[in-house]
């Protein structure tokens, strides 16, 4: 049987991105970041998985003009790196695990989510980003990689609580899989962030701290966050947070904190990043 | 029975210096965020560069919004509907950062809002409801 055996949560700022590209990650404003990513790049050799369920954020490059879905899971046979404005970047084309994304999308439609399914994608650096920072510059990336976008775009986005039960309906979706897959889930974005208006900027390091607090041994308490006070604390971008609850509640009670970083600033946005592993 | 959780979105509006992205944003934002995706290829930004006006007169987008895009006002841009993660590709095919296109918006300068992330960035304080001025 297939089983969820971690998770990993990290912000996807597109400037690491640009960083990691450009060759800059020895530069004096970006090595304190990198090396906050030097843990789960030792840690990931020994923990490699078959399959990552990547839950995303489209930032305008697939999603969100035509088609606006609340969750949509990826469900082409690969997904290529996309031109976000500045070319593709030069990383690895990712590659599908149909079988399990089929068996998780029919799962979820019968545990009452009604996911929408994108048979054709380019992914960005939401679920790009946080592949190179955790595998790092490679030919191809070691596993396989279901991207699992959520809408923290236009409001309202889903409610926290209501990413924490897909989390659990992720969970027994993958424990359900008769294959014996050993399954990651990554939680991405974040953290508090604004990029619009005046107050742009924000950074509420209060909270973000509070949020890394709990995450690992009292997730319950972060459900009931509204999305107002999201908003209001951790600015408008800051929202994609409620990412990281779908991560959490898929790795079912117990986890163990392996790593912990956070980082103020890289461009506009609080860096932050945990590594769980599950024990249940 | 009355259904009770729902609730209006209008809290929304009572955030300083932010307006929050909702579903009449997007559609009265559709063309103009037609145009930033159009962004995405390269030819499209060569083509736009050369003539951008002429670009623009492609699109269905109002006379307001191809002015603010041709002027590079972003804090309009937002004002008329569009969201950051469809005009920041306007910023990338200029070549500006990320940063730099968000703090023309910030009523700072671009080194002085850089500064600012650099000391921890914007406290919250004072900035999370108009209403409540905390």
């Amino acid at each position: 049987m297939a089983r969820i055996s971690g998770g990993i949560a990290t912000s996807h700022v597109p400037a690491i991105g640009a960083a990691f590209d450009l060759g800059k990650t020895e530069e004096p404003y970006w090595k304190p970041i990198f090396e906050g990513y030097e843990y789960v790049k030792e840690w990931i050799k020994d923990n490699t998985p078959d399959v990552v369920i990547l839950i995303y954020n489209d930032h305008a490059s697939s999603l969100m003009l035509d088609i606006v879905p609340t969750f949509a899971l990826g469900f082409a046979e690969k997904f290529e790196s996309a031109d976000e404005g500045w070319g593709r970047r030069p990383v690895p084309v990712v590659e599908n695990h149909l079988d399990l994304a089929a068996h998780v999308a029919e799962q979820l439609v019968i545990d009452e989510f009604d996911i929408t399914l994108i048979n054709e994608m380019d992914v960005d650096h939401g679920c790009t980003v946080p592949l190179s920072l955790v595998f790092g510059d490679v030919e191809e990336w070691p596993c396989k990689v279901i991207p699992l976008a959520v809408n923290v775009t236009q409001f309202p986005t889903p409610s926290g609580e209501r990413c924490w039960k897909l989390g659990e309906a992720i969970r027994n979706a993958v424990k359900t899989f008769p294959e014996d897959l050993n399954v990651q889930v990554w939680g991405t974005g974040g953290m508090s962030h604004q990029l619009q208006g005046t107050r742009a900027g924000l950074i509420n390091e209060e909270f973000d701290n509070r949020f890394l607090d709990l995450l690992a041994h009292e997730p319950e308490e972060l459900k009931y966050i509204t999305r107002l006070e999201y908003l209001r604390e951790a600015g408008t971008e800051g929202i994609e947070m409620i990412m990281w609850l779908i991560m959490r509640a898929a790795l079912g009670y117990g986890v163990e904190e392996k790593h912990r970083f956070y980082r103020v600033p890289a461009s506009n946005t609080a860096v932050g990043h945990v590594v769980y592993e599950s024990k249940s | 029975m009355p259904r009770t959780r729902l609730y209006s979105l209008d809290e929304l509006d009572d955030i300083p210096g932010t307006k929050v992205f909702r579903a009449r944003e997007s559609r009265q934002a559709y063309h103009l965020h037609k145009f930033c995706m159009s962004l995405m290829k390269e030819e499209n930004r060569k083509a736009f560069k050369e003539d951008e006006r002429g670009y623009l007169d492609q699109y269905a987008m109002t006379e307001e919004q191809k002015e603010a895009v041709l002027e590079r006002n972003l804090t309009k841009l937002i004002d008329l509907g569009g969201n950051m993660y469809f005009l920041v590709k306007i910023a990338s095919t200029d070549g500006w950062s990320a940063q730099k296109a968000v703090s023309s918006m910030s009523g700072m300068s671009a080194e002085e809002y850089a500064q600012m992330m650099l000391a921890g960035g914007r406290s919250p304080e004072g900035l999370r409801s108009i209403r409540d001025k905390n």
